[in-house]
């Protein structure tokens, strides 16, 4: 006869106890659950990338309808606990709902703390706990206003960068001197507060809040040195407190949070408290590692292991923002018997540090390359000596016993207790034992062992675990396949094309052993793409694995027909040039003429076979092929600048024709739009470009990764620079960048996403060794790429592909 | 009359590519997939028309440039989910030429 369980929450504390207790004792009892969330349990560390957009709430659950219906579950989904009678051991939720119990776990988890201050129950003020507040945030943003939030720990900042990605302006306002302080030393701090501030948001650090200010509804908050911040939302991610009313009314005692003992057991032995609103050993926990951990104890329990106890272990934080790397664990206070360790690379915006005590690593932060993080911390847990290690401790694991190149060196070396994946302290040699015992993928990884499946931040090291122990029999299933020819992703045949320098298709599909004898129409002229990306002036180009419009170098339109658009440099034409469209007009009898939203003209409704002689003419005139059809450098948009704007600070006109003519003709993965403005006022539209230039008095700054398309997204600010020389310099390592690392038909900002906008700014603005490097293979590849295709044509290449083989109308007719 | 016209040379065909031939009731699009096999097919995808011929070539098949359709260039129908059909033609490669047959159309139009 199962007994009855009843939970009051449905966190992700309850759900893995559940998971666990499923598999050590099925069918032992009869599970209720009250939820005053109205849905299933979802991962609540991943609420940051839905709010930044980057998933969506199904891809966060973790326990959809089904599981609950498979194991029997009677879910009350936004049915809150208003008491519990330990008496006569019965719970009662809203609706006149009630259970009885056998066993009872309070999983209430913790409310946020709110700040007292006045205003602080006005319309617009959120705090950053549940998917309602983030589905609050969402609504909020989509006005575009101005955001400040109050608190600059892990949750405020997470909350802050999801807002900015959103399109608000946010400030971060945070009672410390430094950021996280709880979690990073000063430098760190510091570090992080820059990187912030460089995507456009705001940190006041001292900041102390004294009143929300609004009538009714929030418009802004004044702190106590008198400053007033405009606010249109203002989230509080001050910290939280555990949520323990409820125990406390029932007559259990309660602290800080839920006195419980190490088998997670109230005072009544027939509750339990688990998650954030347990106190163990006088200590509350907020990170999901040690609540996993608690999670295991009281499943164990109430399977009959009496032995099972709580043991608190050292744990790590990381920072969910994309592009911002950044690890810390353990005691980095300055303190007379401690020394440190701290490697500093400033233009890679690297910072590590560890603190050593006794010849232990006691602390450990991380900024900027984070990669090394879970062998410091194996080191630290497992108070290691280091005195060995020293001299090269703080480059890694790599390092140890002379320099190896291997990228996997760093996880091979790694012990088999070290943990790997802290969310859900999952250690390495769990995982290759797993492996081992017959599983191949990522996902198989994730679904028996749970490592990456928290906040994924891990799955590159269980990847690499993946490829040691499997060697060439992994087949990594996560990597999207190029198509149904190959299982290989566009980044590994990227690599393999200059690993095993693969110089043509077939030789490619023979090497990579392609699944069909030759392509299709997605991956042939994906490869075609990379190998003349790859070698220059080595590989010749396959017409037959390009499209159509690359083919001939125009648009084919829905009736068959072509388009036709000459390049205007930077936008500019003249009377001559003007004068010879008209008549190429009138002479082909072209049906349609209209301006381009990139500053072009284009000609409509050509019949292929008239192509030549349309080019010919325009060629005549000096015109050029536009590219319009290309994925490649389509446009560089410019407004009049010094020349003639009584606003304008330098010469975009002249800077757009300049980097047009230095760029045109070069291949890239998807294609290139860019402008120039000649001041902030922007008339070029430069900021939704894939590369856009803002001219400002004291020089350039340049913009990249923006969309107006399928997407809409403004440009991220990539550097400023002080002359237009540099500012060609830097756009041209930029496309470089991309050309060598996207993904066919990628646009920039998915490219740059994908990398991180940090990855890029450090490569092409700080790091002036491989800015240079870009640039000149860049140049490089441009030396085969400026002959004129029309030019060409018209004088006789590839003159099959605008010519009917034969005419049999006539002879028809004639019959 | 045989019914067998020839229409040029194989050579005059890019492999993985695609030619036109022009007759009074439209198009016609000779493919050769491969350096010894060509195909001829009515250069209009089954879905919006869109012309075969200028697709790209992979296999015994063709992607239509419009919407990406897959056509057989064997059997004239369309791959995977989409479904339709294109008329395809009888045609022989002698000697390095190419002879196309009109016989069963013509007789159709006779008929």
């Amino acid at each position: 006869m199962p007994q009855k369980l009843v939970i009051i929450g449905n966190g992700m504390a309850p759900g893995r106890a559940l998971e666990r207790l499923f598999e050590s004792a099925p069918g032992a009892y009869d599970v209720t659950i009250f939820n005053a969330e109205p849905r299933v349990n979802y991962d609540r560390i991943m609420l940051s990338p839905v709010l930044s957009g980057e998933k969506s709430f199904e891809e966060i659950v973790i326990h959809g309808d089904g599981w609950y219906v498979k194991h029997g579950v009677m879910l009350y989904k936004g049915v809150p606990v208003t008491k519990i009678d330990t008496a006569a051991k019965q719970v009662f939720g809203t609706n006149g709902i009630s259970a009885e119990y056998d066993k009872l776990i309070i999983a209430t988890g913790s409310v946020p703390i709110i700040i007292p201050v006045p205003g602080h129950k006005l319309a617009g003020v959120l705090t950053y706990r549940d998917l309602d507040d983030v589905q609050a945030m969402l609504l909020a943003a989509k006005a575009r206003g101005k955001a400040v939030v109050i608190g600059g720990g892990l949750l405020g900042l997470e909350a802050a960068a999801g807002l900015a990605e959103q399109g608000m302006d946010v400030t971060v306002l945070h009672l410390a001197p430094t950021l996280m302080e709880r979690q990073l030393d000063p430098t760190a701090g510091a570090l992080l507060a820059a990187e912030l501030e460089s995507r456009g948001i705001r940190v006041i650090t001292n900041a102390n809040t004294k009143e929300i200010l609004g009538e009714g509804r929030v418009r802004g908050v004044l702190l106590a040195d008198g400053t007033e911040l405009p606010a249109d939302l203002v989230v509080m991610a001050v910290g939280i407190r555990p949520n323990s009313a409820l125990a406390k009314e029932a007559g259990l005692p309660v602290n800080r949070g839920i006195v419980v003992d190490a088998q997670m057991r109230s005072a009544d032995p027939d509750v339990f408290a688990l998650g954030e609103c347990a106190e163990v050993m006088g200590q509350t926990y907020g990170l999901v590692a040690p609540l996993y951990e608690m999670a295991n104890v009281l499943a164990a329990q109430l399977a009959g292991d009496v032995e099972a106890c709580f043991t608190p272990t050292a744990t790590a934080t990381k920072l969910k923002v994309t592009g911002i790397n950044l690890f810390s664990a353990g005691d980095f206070a300055d303190g007379p018997d401690r020394q440190e360790i701290v490697l500093r690379d400033a233009s890679r915006g690297i910072y590590k540090r560890l603190v050593i005590k006794d010849d232990r690593i006691i602390g450990v932060v991380l900024y900027g390359d984070t990669a090394d993080g879970a062998w410091f911390f194996d080191l630290l847990k497992k108070k290691e000596d280091i005195s060995e290690l020293r001299e090269t401790l703080i480059f890694g694991p790599a390092y140890i016993g002379g320099a190896n190149a291997d990228p996997m060196a760093a996880v091979a070396a790694l012990p088999p207790e070290a943990e790997i994946c802290g969310c859900n302290g999952v250690c390495k040699g769990k995982i290759t034992g797993a492996i081992e015992g017959g599983l191949k993928s990522l996902d198989d990884v994730r679904a028996h062992t749970k490592a990456s499946a928290s906040c994924g931040s891990c799955t590159g090291l269980v990847e690499q675990l993946l490829k040691l122990t499997l060697g060439d029999d992994y087949n990594p299933t996560a990597v999207q396949p190029m198509c149904g020819c190959t299982h290989l992703g566009h980044d590994d045949v990227r690599r393999l094309i200059v690993a095993k320098e693969l110089k043509s298709i077939p030789v490619l599909m023979q090497a990579l052993e392609w699944k069909s004898s030759a392509g299709c129409a997605k991956c042939r002229p994906a490869l075609n793409y990379y190998l003349l990306a790859t070698w220059p002036g080595e590989y010749k180009d396959d017409s037959q694995s390009r499209f159509i419009n690359e083919r001939v170098h125009a648009n084919i339109q829905k009736d068959g027909t072509y388009s036709v658009v000459p390049r205007m440099w930077g936008g500019m034409t003249s009377a001559k040039e003007l004068r010879a469209i008209a008549d190429v007009v009138e002479k082909f009898a072209i049906p349609a003429v209209k301006v381009t939203g990139g500053q072009r003209i284009d000609m409509l409704g050509v019949k292929k076979e008239n192509l030549p002689a349309v080019w010919a003419d325009l060629n005549a005139a000096g015109m050029v092929s536009g590219h319009a059809y290309g994925k490649a450098l389509r446009t560089v948009k410019t407004c009049v600048g010094t020349d003639w704007c009584r606003f304008g600070t330098q010469d975009s006109t002249g800077l757009g024709m300049k980097i047009e003519k230095f760029m045109w003709g070069s291949w890239t993965p998807a294609k290139v739009k860019m402008a120039v403005s000649g001041c902030p006022r922007n008339c070029s539209e430069a900021t939704c470009k894939d590369v856009g230039v803002i001219c400002v008095d004291s020089g350039y700054d340049i913009h990249f990764a923006g969309a107006a398309g399928l997407d809409i997204k403004g440009t991220e600010l990539l550097g400023h620079v002080e002359t237009e020389d540099e500012a060609i310099v830097v756009i041209a390592a930029l496309v470089q960048m991309y050309r060598e690392q996207g993904r066919y038909l990628e646009r920039i900002y998915k490219w740059a996403k994908r990398v991180g906008i940090g990855t890029v700014r450090a490569q092409v603005m700080d790091d002036a060794g491989r800015r240079r490097e870009l640039y000149e293979r860049f140049v490089f590849s441009q030396k085969f790429s400026q002959d004129d295709p029309w030019a060409e044509r018209v004088k006789g290449r590839d003159a099959h592909e605008f010519a009917a083989m034969k005419d049999l109308s006539v002879l028809e007719g004639a019959r | 009359m045989s019914g067998w016209i020839d229409i040029g040379a194989l050579d005059e065909i890019p492999v993985q590519g695609a030619r036109v031939v022009k007759t009074a009731r439209g198009c016609i699009a000779v493919f050769r997939p491969c350096a010894e096999s060509a195909f001829a097919l009515d250069d209009k995808c089954p879905h919006k028309a869109g012309p075969l011929s200028q697709g790209i070539v992979h296999g015994n098949a063709v992607t239509c440039p419009l919407h990406n359709w897959v056509i057989s260039l064997e059997t004239g129908l369309a791959q995977g989910a989409d479904e339709g059909m294109v008329k395809t033609y009888p045609l022989r490669v002698a000697g390095g030429r190419l002879l196309l047959s009109l016989a069963d159309c013509a007789k159709r139009e006779a008929a």
